[in-house]
């Protein structure tokens, strides 16, 4: 990556200001994977003087600035209270700390990284997310969208909400990318089941979900089934770390495992 | 003893801790020019056209390099003895390149940012060649790698560049299609093994510069000083004499830098600008354009009897040595070499087949040099016998293995390169390796496997394996010790140390002769102006040739100091004796640094010192046996290794932590080639795994128990009853893994890696046959 | 731009480009114990701390640590000797290339952490890879050296 400007703002109008501007006006969050890309950006975009680099606790939910990095995610501990703590699972799965201490939770998310840990969770815990221009939306919803993001992420929310929770990631060694990963929650609102890194960008099993949601006392035959379900409707892909037929394998596995942790 | 066998903290270890200056960019010139190589997109092309014009007008540019600017000279790049047992195939730059990565052109300029745009600048129109990309499919493939005329072999090597051969081999103990024939059981498989890379943590690195005196200085993160400076001075037509390569610490190099990489353009560069210069790889380049293991493909067939007899082995090679055929002969013959004499007691052997070049990043060396692929084949395939005939695999191991006090045929026959030397083992104790290993894995209880509470699965499996110490009339090491006024120690020493420790064990001998505290030694090596002929840190030779050079020389300075002692005393040199700090003789007595003030500022006025050589009549093995414990979890085939127990036999442990180190370290290589790493190329030639986040080392969460252990064992042709420790332990991963993991799950893995999804699908195989 | 940063205790005021990183800034300025290993953020060779905490010098952007405060072993020789002595008592450092990043995160270990078991120790040094030492013997001199006071 090459940088041709720096810019530390003081304001986040004015972050959105220089990033409208140039089509190579970039945000960076921890640049950790910006780094690697191979562009150029016009003007680096920092919000570090912003305040955003907190985790606050309000009445019903979390407030996460999009500068939280990874590593104070996986240090907040009330986060151990809320679906038997997966986002600090998560979180504290991806590398090293010394990435951990760069890399940023509104990096993670703005990027959609298909390989990401941290996105099954918070979509899993149905977190919603903020953008300066267009407001707060559902973090599922900006999942789905395609297209150059030309707004700044500047928090993610949490609901304070009572629930079971499973996280798994499945690594050839503890640093490597994923070769899949699964979040999957219950609460009062019913399941979710999140896949993730099948290479593609973590997708709830919504079949699957409505399957096991409709059964009144799932057992052991329903969650084979809804794990069978969620197969199904995933689409998986092959690459280096996997087929896309081992992937399906897993995703049974995993969803097994998980309800089996959430609903028994 | 009083200083080997002892452990004592690494020479360097603390001030590196400590951030000091060491490595070879640490002592690049302030203001190097800065070196760059463009390399080729393709995996074979020819350069049809090459324009530097725009490129040298860019300001700051001091120096573009096109394969115009050298004279077509032949050199292999691999550190070895000479003449070398590799096809001279590689020029500094040519007018074709091989693999993605290969050197097309070289750019010098005053900054990183400069020397990068420049080489954005140079015009190269190239006319794309068909690749061979499947190593399988080389063999007289219509698309000839090396056409070139300058190609040739320093001696019969096999080499047929028409038909994409870099080396061939065959060799024959007894009639092994008779002894087959006559086999109650034969077993007839397949194994592969992939390429594997190095992944040192320090980039390959030089810098040159011009002294004083108009000498090329080159301070390079090399294993083989001697070598460069041999390989510098005929491909660049340079006067040996006129060349100092020094080597300083070394970030790791496990055979990955017994090589020539930067080494040549640097060179170059300093030599047309008259300026310092300097190059660090990127790891892209380490990655693409160095050197990984040679990916091979065994077709094994054992032979055995009824009774649990191994009669004969018969076993047809294919290697893959890349674009280049560095060290393909030599890795070939190791495969054998290191390997088969572990069934001394077979009636016939047959090894042999081909190093083929193909269009990837060439092999070279590296740590197990053949061996642990052998090891893998040879290893799997006797589990796999045993499991055909219903015998037990570690009581037919330990009925067929070699034993102490026998030979094998195969060393006679088969050397590197070259014929070999017979010899006997006068230590090996093998046979308590496996007892032992036996007892610390739990063999008893937890063979073949055991279910968790959790539905995993338990498994054990085992591996033995043997390795050389030097290669017999070729590795040579020698020493150098002086005495200083105040009565301390110069030792010089041509061995390189390049993380292994060597600095610090050769001390450690030096010390135990003269009978003085290491500290009292201070160490320098691998500087070619300033230390004497050593070949360099490979094929385990250290501790063993220049171990063994080191004790001569240190033998000999204590006779020096007795002698002059006896002088300076006026006492009968028979009854004078040194011991370590004082010259006595009846009652007459004087210290060392009495000793030593009067020989350089009083009396009888001369220079101690003393320099002896050593070069090895045999290559005594090292022998281990390796236990892995693995928990596999059956529905997601994920493989976690629990336990790995080592017992090795390497003589005596010159420093048993340094020692242990080697083996924990090589262990865990192995594990990483056995589990997790491998070489990834597309279909287009070009390498998926060109970074660490797409090529993975294991890391300490994958390594949490191993237990390393020693056998009491003396090699009388050792120093202090040395042997080598550097590479055994890479060797038995491979095999005892993949065996725990076929008693656990009944999945039997002949394709290395083992990856979680190969287990999970040879399980669901089994249940689709249930 | 200048920015200006405490090293190792002392104040300077550099002038860095936009895209420049930490790693080179530091070795430029006289801490040439500060080394690069993947450049992927993937290894951990090139680890310093930043206000106390470890990060991966080669990603981090020289902008970033204006007002910030970086240690580097030169920064901490007493304790970086200290460890060099654990170490050298297990034989763990081999080339010892990756042992400068090893004292520096450890010695943030050491604060950060109280009391850390096996696993803990494993996960806070996972991403600062070796590849002499097979870590077991690392994870020896380790446990030894928190017992120190
Ligand atoms: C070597 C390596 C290995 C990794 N392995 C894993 C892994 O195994 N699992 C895993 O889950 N993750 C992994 N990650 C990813 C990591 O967790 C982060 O998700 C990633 O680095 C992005 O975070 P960042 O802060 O560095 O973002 P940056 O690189 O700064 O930004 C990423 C993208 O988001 C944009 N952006 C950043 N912040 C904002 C904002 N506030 N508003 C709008 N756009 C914004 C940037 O412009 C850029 O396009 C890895 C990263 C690296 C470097
Ligand atoms: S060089 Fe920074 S993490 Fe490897
Ligand atoms: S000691 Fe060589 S990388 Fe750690």
């Amino acid at each position: 990556m090459k940088i041709d400007s720096y810019r530390r703002v003081g304001s986040i109008e004015e972050a959105y200001e220089l990033l409208t501007e140039k089509s190579g006006a970039a945000i960076i969050g921890g640049g950790a994977w910006l780094k690697l890309m191979p562009k150029t950006i016009d003007t680096a975009i920092d919000l570090s003087d912003l305040g955003l680099d907190k985790v606050t606790g309000l009445e019903n939910e979390y407030e996460i600035g999009c500068m939280v990095k990874l590593r104070q995610l996986e240090k907040f501990t009330p986060f151990q209270m809320i679906f038997d703590g997966i986002l600090i699972q998560s979180a504290g799965s991806i590398m090293g700390v010394t990435v951990r201490n760069i890399a940023t939770a509104g990096g993670t998310v703005a990027g959609k990284y298909g390989f990401s840990d941290l996105l099954p969770v918070l979509l899993a815990m149905d977190a919603e997310v903020e953008l300066y221009k267009r407001g707060r939306l559902k973090l599922e919803q900006f999942m789905d969208e395609t297209g150059v993001l030309k707004d700044i992420l500047t928090r993610i929310y949490i609901r304070k909400t009572e629930g079971r929770g499973w996280f798994y990631t499945m690594k050839n060694t503890a640093i490597d990318f994923p070769i899949l990963n699964a979040a999957i929650t219950s609460s009062q609102k019913g399941c979710r089941i999140v896949i993730g890194a099948r290479p593609y960008k973590a997708a709830l099993a919504k079949k699957a979900m409505q399957f096991i949601d409709r059964i009144e006392k799932p057992g052991e035959v329903e969650i084979i089934e809804a794990a069978n379900i969620a197969a199904g409707e995933l689409k998986f892909g092959s690459n280096q770390r996997g087929s896309s037929d081992y992937r399906r394998e897993l995703c049974i596995t995993f969803v097994k495992r998980g309800l089996r942790k959430v609903l028994l | 003893m009083k200083y080997v066998n002892k452990t004592i903290p690494s020479v360097d270890g603390k001030g590196l801790m400590m951030g000091k200056p060491g490595y070879t960019d640490d002592l690049a010139e302030p203001n190097s020019l800065i070196v760059r190589v463009l390399r080729s997109p393709h995996p074979f092309a020819k350069i049809i056209k090459i324009n530097k014009e725009k490129a040298l007008t860019l300001e700051g540019v001091e120096c573009v390099l096109t394969h115009k600017d050298f004279k077509r000279i032949a050199v292999t790049r691999a550190g070895q003895g000479y003449p070398e047992p590799s096809p001279h195939d590689k020029f500094i730059l040519d007018d074709h390149v091989r693999h993605i990565g290969d050197e097309v052109a070289a750019v010098a300029a005053c900054d990183k940012e400069t020397a990068k745009k420049a080489l954005e600048l140079i015009d190269v129109e190239y006319e794309v060649l068909e690749p061979v990309l499947d190593f399988e499919k080389a063999y007289e493939n219509k698309n000839v790698i090396h056409s070139e005329p300058e190609i040739h072999e320093m001696f019969p090597i096999g080499l047929e560049p028409l038909k994409n051969v870099a080396a061939s081999y065959m060799m024959n103990v007894g009639d092994v299609d008779k002894t087959l024939e006559e086999c109650d059981v034969i077993l007839d498989t397949r194994f592969y093994t992939q390429a594997q890379a190095h992944v040192m943590m320090e980039p390959h690195t030089a810098n040159a510069r011009i002294d004083y005196q108009g000498r090329l200085v080159m301070y390079s993160s090399t294993q083989t000083p001697i070598h460069v400076r041999r390989i510098l001075s005929h491909a660049l037509e340079y006067p040996l004499s006129k060349i100092r390569v020094i080597k300083p610490r070394i970030g790791g190099g496990y055979g990955g830098k017994q090589c020539l990489h930067g080494e040549f353009l640097v060179a170059a560069v300093t030599l047309r600008t008259g300026k310092p210069s300097k190059i660090v790889y990127t790891r892209k380049e380490v990655f693409e354009s160095t050197f990984s293991r040679h990916p091979m493909r065994f077709d094994i067939k054992l032979g055995a009897m009824n009774d649990g007899t191994l009669k004969g082995i018969d076993v047809d090679v294919l290697s893959d040595t890349g674009a280049y055929g560095e060290h393909a002969l030599t890795v070939f013959m190791v495969a054998g070499s290191k390997v088969f004499p572990l069934y001394n007691k077979v009636d016939s052997v047959r090894f042999g087949g081909k190093v083929v070049y193909t269009n990837h990043t060439p092999a070279g060396a590296f740590r197990g040099y053949g061996a642990i692929q052998g090891n893998y084949a040879l290893e799997s395939a006797i589990d796999m016998l045993c499991d055909k005939m219903n015998i037990d695999p570690v009581e037919f191991r330990m009925k067929n293995m070699i034993k102490e006090g026998e030979t094998s045929p195969i060393f006679a026959i088969m050397g590197e390169g070259t014929e070999g030397t017979a010899m006997n083992m006068e230590s090996c104790k093998l046979d308590y390796c496996v007892k032992r290993g036996l007892e610390i894995i739990n063999w008893k209880d937890k063979y073949p496997k055991k279910t968790t509470e959790d539905g995993k699965v338990r498994g054990v499996g085992m591996a033995i394996a043997m390795q050389g110490s030097g290669i017999p009339y070729i590795d040579m090491g020698s020493a150098m010790i002086k005495l200083n006024d105040d009565g301390f120690f110069n030792l010089m020493v041509g061995a390189t140390e390049l993380g292994q420790g060597s600095d610090t064990i050769l001390g450690q001998i030096a010390a135990e002769s003269l009978g003085v505290n290491p500290d009292k030694i201070v160490i320098y090596s691998s500087d070619s102006d300033l230390t004497p002929f050593d070949t360099g840190a490979y094929a385990s030779s250290t501790t063993y040739v220049s171990g063994n050079a080191v004790k001569l020389t240190a033998d000999r300075m204590k006779e020096m100091i007795i002698e002059e002692g006896a002088k300076a005393l006026g006492t009968r040199l028979a009854e004078t004796d040194f011991d370590g700090k004082i010259i006595k003789s009846g009652d007459k007595e004087m210290t060392l640094a009495e000793l030593s003030n009067r020989l350089y500022y009083n009396e009888d006025q001369k220079q101690l010192m003393a320099c002896e050589s050593y070069v090895g009549t045999k290559s005594p093995p090292p022998f281990m046996a390796g236990f892995a414990e693995v928990e596999i979890d059956p529905e997601t085939g994920k493989v976690d290794i629990v336990d790995y127990a080592a017992v090795v036999d390497c003589g005596t442990t010159i420093n048993p932590a340094l020692a242990r180190v080697q083996v924990e370290g090589g262990l865990v290589q192995g594990i990483g080639m056995t589990m997790y790493e491998d070489v990834v190329y597309t279909s287009n030639g070009g390498m998926v795994t060109n970074n660490m986040m797409n090529y993975r080392i294991p890391t300490r969460k994958e390594i949490t128990d191993m237990h390393v252990e020693f056998a009491d064992s003396f090699e009388p042709s050792g120093p202090y009853g040395a042997k080598s420790v550097g590479e055994i332990g890479i060797d038995t991963p491979p095999a005892a893994i993949t065996n725990a993991i076929y008693n656990a799950v009944g999945v039997r893995i002949q394709e290395l890696p083992v990856t979680p999804e190969k287990v999970f699908m040879g399980i669901l195989k089994q249940k689709d046959k249930e | 731009m200048k920015i200006k940063i405490k090293i190792n205790g002392t104040i300077k005021t550099i002038n860095v480009k936009a895209d420049e990183y930490l790693v080179d800034t530091l070795r430029n300025n006289g801490c040439v114990s500060v080394r690069r290993g993947c450049d992927t953020t993937s290894c951990g060779i090139c680890t310093v701390l930043l206000d106390g905490a470890p990060v991966a010098s080669c990603s981090y952007l020289s902008c970033r640590a204006d007002s910030h405060e970086v240690t580097t072993v030169e920064g901490i020789q007493e304790e970086a000797a200290l460890i060099a002595d654990f170490f050298g008592h297990e034989g763990a450092d081999q080339c010892g290339y990756c042992n400068p990043s090893m004292a520096l995160t450890l010695y943030a270990m050491k604060r950060e952490l109280k009391n850390p078991d096996d696993d803990e120790i494993r996960a806070y040094l996972v991403g600062n890879l070796c590849r002499c030492s097979g870590y077991v013997a690392q994870h020896r001199a380790i446990r030894a050296y928190l017992e120190v006071e």
